[in-house]
């Protein structure tokens, strides 16, 4: 039986309702009774790069300093409520943004949105707790990057190579000197700058009848007094001149890898910009992509392969200036420059020969599988359209980023993969150093 | 300073409806489960066919060739060469992997809704005609190689593989990695051998969830895999050894700037009468954030990021687990109020409270985890490899509500107990080990 490409019917059709209060707060509700579950999702726009210097990691830090305790909470009880409601929660730092989340039963999103709302209102701090995330947050980087082989690699090591600011190279976990230099005074001032009802967003997804949320947000949320919020700063700066090559010892390593960095175009330019994001899987999705048929399947020099957009792997997440990664895990007995070689020639060829419109299809069928696999959670859903709204002032692009992945065409792909030169670019080598410990 | 406000109250939970499940066996001894689950227009497919492994002698060959079987599955059949398999399951919106452990091979998948039929069609080729090419399995052996070293130098990797050794002795269990040796001796010839000899429809268990109709969905696998029809002698795992406690082990790993400590025991299986309180006491102990142990060697004393504890089904024998990566210069206190936490539940009854915040996590989870397509997907195949239904998905809430402080206190003294478990270490063995042993009994490798 041969093989066809489905039909494209990719367009989502989820509802999108937004409102904004007068403190600022802005409100995106995306209903769907189809399950009885909900996710609540509230977005900060701050993350890693706002952190001043001496401060390097404080933006994570104070994402643990949210769960600590607030005006009617003690601490810990926002875990407590939520789970004690058979609910899940977490929250997450990064480049661009801070996130806070709750999945639960639909009976609890009051509650959550209650929760929500008493740590935006106010954050209740002790030196005691202070002092305790300072320790739970470096026991995460021992146990995510100090105790644990490419801790680090390459998302905290390749942005002094490919970026020069302190905003974009410094390390967003953090130095243990930095982290136990933070004082009080320090997480109440980022507070009152960073956490202001108008500088986030607010997702909710699921089981919910929009009109009452509503109702639930007016109550819980309003009475937060509005706060001045400056515009997203911008973190741009030049693009690199000529290559830049840096290497990186890892004692716990038993193989080297190497990353290639080059920056994309603004992603606020999402016409722009989704051609690299296609780029990237043209290359690297499974064994029928570019650079793994190439070295995987037919050289057999590398052992795994990635390519993506952002730091921290999501393309649709970041601002300007943003990277386009390769990570090639290789054999000891393969040298770096020949698996560089070997990615060169790919691109080269890709931008000499050109590629077919299957090719392309078949890339983005699978991307828009993966992206709709990633939204039927309520989860996915409610983050999607929170960082889309908070980013781009558009939550609808959740339902609109599979036909905007499948109007990317061949030449813009191609015209794409032209700008990764060997002279913009930065390397990051890393090598095993075992036995030096 | 802004004055407490008062909680607002839960709302009336609504029950989410039992899914519907389209229960088939096929003519070739298929069992097949299809629900029907719009959102998105995608369907996810699980295939868990049983694979026991062999105990003695032959366990650590048919593991290295089991993981390498599953790693080269998708590079050939007698149709398609690996590329042209890589560029079908894109054009379909699709993507499959194969699986294995000492139980089963598993494949996993989803597909654009459309795509279902090629996906079917793809998978019957695999398990009929699957042809491990001599070129594509020798250059997935030197990477598997190389991903073993990587993997053994994770330090949860390296206590991983000491406790389920310590645990399961010559039980199949016992082996959680293949070792570099015995996947070089493997040769395609034993991948077509162990796919002939294993891979049967009679026993297997497709699971579909999605965008689909399930009458119609059957339909297409019944066409998609009708000529899968081979017989094999089944092979079953024999019981897991009795777990009794067993010395602590401490792995050296000189320099390490945290100490692993990992923890394993028995544990009851979801068929068991005391499942849903053993549940509970995990949940209290260290099964989510609002647990004791997190509270206390998190969020009280700082020595740990991510305490965890958790229960898992195998089929010959359910297991409990428990892990933290604990700051070397604490490393014996963090075990202190470890084992105070494990002798609290054992010996204390719990708080009725402190249960019922248990109760309605364990209960309010069970339906997030089925509110999407993958992890209702997931579940129903788990259960259906334990020979449950989706029944269970109402059964098993019933009996969390009905579990008493009391049973809460019988499932700790028989599970949670410090004597009943075996710790596994891994730590700078010069710094950590004579403070260890003020507390335990220790090994020392």
């Amino acid at each position: 039986m041969p093989t066809r490409a489905p039909a494209p019917t990719f367009h989502l059709s989820y509802a999108v309702e937004r409102a904004q209060l007068a403190n600022g707060l802005r409100l995106v509700m995306l209903p769907d009774k189809t399950s009885s579950v909900v996710a609540v999702a509230v977005y900060y726009d701050v993350g890693m790069r706002s952190e001043p210097e001496g401060r390097t990691g404080f933006a994570h830090l104070f994402e643990h300093l949210m769960f600590q305790g607030s005006a009617s909470l003690g601490k810990t009880e926002h875990f407590t409520y939520v789970q004690g409601s058979g609910g899940v929660l977490n929250g997450s730092t990064h480049v661009d943004y801070t996130n806070y989340y709750e999945v639960l039963p639909s009976n609890a999103t009051e509650l959550a949105l209650f929760l929500e709302a008493d740590r935006m209102r106010s954050v209740a701090l002790t030196q005691d707790n202070l002092d305790n995330q300072v320790a739970v947050v470096q026991n995460e980087i021992r146990v995510n990057v100090q105790n644990r082989p490419y801790g680090g690699f390459p998302w905290l090591q390749i942005p002094p190579v490919l970026f020069s600011s302190f905003a974009n190279t410094h390390d967003g976990y953090g130095s243990f000197v930095d982290l136990e230099a933070a004082t009080l005074a320090d997480a109440q001032s980022f507070f009152d700058r960073y956490y202001a009802p108008g500088n986030a967003v607010v997702a909710v997804a699921g089981d919910i009848d929009p009109a009452q949320v509503m109702a639930w947000v007016e109550q819980h949320f309003g009475d937060i007094p509005s706060r001045a919020v400056a515009p997203p700063p911008s973190f741009a700066e030049p693009l690199l001149t000529e290559q830049k090559r840096a290497v990186v010892e890892d004692k716990l390593a038993p193989a080297p890898a190497v990353a290639i960095a080059w920056r994309t175009p603004d992603p606020a330019d999402l016409a722009g910009f989704l051609p690299y994001v296609v780029l990237a899987e043209v290359l690297t999705d499974g064994d029928a992509s570019r650079l793994q048929e190439r070295l995987l399947l037919r050289d057999r020099t590398a052992t795994s392969i990635g390519g993506y957009l952002g730091i921290m792997g999501d393309p649709l997440d970041a601002r300007e200036p943003t990277p386009f990664l390769l990570e090639v895990h290789h054999a000891p007995d393969v040298a770096a420059d020949t698996v560089i070689a070997a990615v060169d020639e790919e691109i080269d060829r890709l931008v000499t020969d050109g590629l077919t419109t299957e090719e392309v299809q078949r890339t983005v069928a699978r991307m828009v599988a993966r992206y709709l696999r990633e939204v039927d959670p309520v989860l996915g859903r409610a983050t999607q359209a929170a960082v889309f709204e908070q980013q781009r002032g558009r939550a609808e692009l959740l339902n609109e980023l599979p036909d905007l992945l499948s109007s990317v065409t061949t030449e813009q792909v191609v015209a794409a993969a032209a700008t990764l030169r060997r002279d913009n670019r930065a390397i990051l080598e890393l090598r095993p150093a075992r036995g030096e410990s | 300073m802004t004055t407490a406000r008062v909680l607002p109250p839960l709302a009336k939970h609504r029950v989410a409806k039992l899914p519907t499940v389209t229960d088939t066996v096929l003519d070739n001894g298929l069992r097949v489960l299809a629900v029907r689950r719009p959102g998105v227009p995608l369907v996810e497919l699980r295939l868990r066919v049983p694979f026991a492994a062999p105990s003695g002698k032959n366990g650590m060959p048919h593991v290295a060739r089991a993981t390498l079987l599953a790693d080269t599955l998708l590079s050939g059949t007698d149709r398609r060469d690996a590329k042209q398999i890589a560029v079908d399951l894109q054009t379909l919106g699709g993507q499959l992997s194969a699986s294995t452990d000492a139980d089963r091979l598993g494949f996993g998948g989803s597909v654009l809704s459309a795509g279902l039929p090629g996906l079917l069609h793809l998978l019957g080729e695999l398990l009929t005609s699957a042809s491990y090419p001599k070129r594509e399995v020798e250059g997935e052996r030197d990477r598997l190689v190389q991903e073993l070293a990587i993997n053994r130098s994770s330090a949860g990797v390296v206590a991983r593989e000491a406790l389920m050794a310590r645990m399961y002795g010559d039980h199949p269990y016992a082996v959680d990695l293949p070792t570099a040796a015995a996947v070089e001796a493997v040769r395609p010839k034993h991948l077509r051998a162990l796919h002939d000899a294993r891979i049967a429809p009679a026993g297997s268990v497709l699971t579909l969830v999605g965008d689909i109709s399930p009458a119609r969905a059957t339909a297409l696998v019944a066409k998609a895999l009708a000529g899968w029809t081979a017989q094999v002698t089944p092979v079953v795992t024999p019981p897991a050894p009795p777990q009794v406690g067993r010395t602590a082990l401490l792995i050296d790993r000189p320099g390490a700037v945290q100490t692993t400590l990992r923890f394993g025991g028995a544990a009851p299986s979801r068929e068991d009468p005391g499942f849903a309180s053993a549940v509970l006491a995990n949940l209290v102990f260290g099964g989510y954030f609002s647990s004791r142990w997190v509270a206390n060697i998190r969020e009280d004393k700082g020595y740990t990021y991510s305490p965890h504890s958790g229960i898992d089904h195998p089929p010959a024998g359910s297991r409990l687990s428990a892990g933290a990566d604990v700051a070397t210069g604490v490393t014996a206190p963090a075990l202190l109020e470890t084992l105070y936490e494990l002798g609290r539940m054992a010996t204390v009854p719990v708080d009725q409270a402190e249960l019922d915040m248990a109760r309605r996590y364990a209960i309010g989870t069970l339906a997030l985890g089925t509110a999407s397509q993958a992890g209702l997907a997931g579940l129903l195949s788990q259960l259906a490899s334990s020979g449950l239904g989706v029944q269970w998905l109402r059964d098993y809430p019933k009996a969390l509500g009905a579990v008493t402080v009391e049973d809460v206190l019988a499932a700790g003294a028989r599970w949670f107990s410090p004597s009943v478990l075996t710790p596994v270490f891994v730590g700078d063995t010069a710094v950590v080990a004579d403070s260890l042993r003020t507390l335990v009994e220790l090994e020392t490798s």
